[in-house]
């Protein structure tokens, strides 16, 4: 086991805090938002992810232009993104919350998500437990670290405005259909 | 009235603040943000501790390639329930229902059933998130705006599996 610096998971937590009040005002804490989501009732948690995209597509984008931060990209490994995806919004449904909505959502006083953080917990011993069976699974089809900018051969600041024009067009979209 | 007591904010200024915090972790934290693998590094640290032998906790970590570790990510998680309970204790909610009601009217008022369906799901939807390396944060927000592949094609998986799974739970009809 490995422990960080104090001075590290302090920060953590404050970021934290930021995020999960902010969850809580956008009220992704509630049930309503992912199943309402789901269910193509109440568009909030597209409006929070595409917005938080766009913006920190740009923030990111700046600051990894002056050297400030280096990309952190996942492995795009074709059979674990299938598999878990699938099985991720499946859980996602039943649940009701996300990861860290549920998180957010126990923090507000929802005692479905004190059972729905001991499931997560569960699920996370399980897969320890599975990791060395199932990891050939996760990898198949493994084709790294890729962006799209990368695989389609065109600018990242191409992809920036992109996401910045797609979100803007959405939420116009959907500020008028409900208007 | 004071904006932080204000019971829910636009959308798109909660996205739009997440997207500076996003910026302002990767600047400070140099990460973005992600819940799950917290998950994971706790339970394989606790596993080691207490059932080291029937977890076979040595095989997970060789072929995982690096030690557990108790970092930022961590706190991150900690942080979040501490950040929602002061914006609910500011705003003056008072206890939510067991229960939420579209859960009651579509499934039932059962407490039992509604928990026993929170841990199962919660149970799925973490396997999947540690399959797939990230949740509706790591490949969601921090993947899709680093233009990740694999968080361009996890973000769209998620949500078709999920509206089939709600759909079929929730009964609705076209």
């Amino acid at each position: 086991m490995k422990l960080e610096s104090i001075g590290r998971i302090l920060l953590g937590m404050g970021t934290g805090a930021v995020f999960g009040f902010l969850l809580h005002k956008g009220r992704a804490t509630e049930h309503e938002a992912i199943s309402g989501q789901l269910l193509a009732k109440d568009a909030s948690v597209v409006k929070i992810m595409t917005t938080a995209s766009a913006v920190g597509a740009l923030g990111v984008r700046v600051l990894e232009e002056f050297g400030l931060a280096e990309a952190k990209i996942k492995p795009l490994n074709v059979g674990g993104v299938l598999l878990g995806g699938t099985l991720f919004g499946a859980g996602m449904a039943v649940l009701g919350y996300c990861p860290g909505t549920n998180m957010a959502a126990l923090g507000s006083g929802h005692r479905d998500a004190a059972v729905g953080a001991a499931g997560m917990f569960a699920g996370a011993l399980a897969f320890v437990k599975a990791f060395p069976y199932i990891k050939p699974w996760i990898e198949k089809g493994n084709l790294g670290k890729r962006t799209m900018p990368e695989l389609t051969k065109t600018s990242p600041w191409l992809w920036v405005a992109g996401i910045s024009a797609a979100t803007a067009a959405l939420a116009a979209f959907l500020e008028d259909r409900d208007s | 009235m004071n904006i932080l007591r204000k019971k829910a904010w636009s959308p798109y200024w909660v996205g739009a603040a997440i997207g500076v915090l996003e910026t302002a972790a990767m600047l400070t934290a140099k990460k973005p943000l992600g819940i799950t693998s917290a998950f994971e590094d706790t339970a394989a640290i606790m596993a080691e501790k207490l059932l080291p032998k029937a977890m076979d906790v040595e095989e997970y970590t060789r072929k995982r390639g690096d030690a557990p570790k108790i970092d930022w990510e961590v706190g991150l998680v900690g942080g979040v329930l501490a950040g929602s309970l002061l914006s609910a204790r500011l705003s003056g909610e008072s206890k939510p229902p067991a229960v939420q009601k579209i859960w009651r009217e579509e499934v039932g008022p059962s407490r039992a059933l509604r928990f026993a369906a929170a841990f199962a799901g919660g149970a799925l939807m973490m396997f999947g998130a540690r399959m797939a390396k990230g949740c509706t944060s790591g490949h969601g927000i921090s993947g899709t705006m680093q233009f990740a592949a694999s968080s361009w094609l996890f973000d769209p998986i998620i949500f078709a599996s999920g509206a089939a799974v709600s759909r079929a739970l929730f009964k609705v009809k076209k």
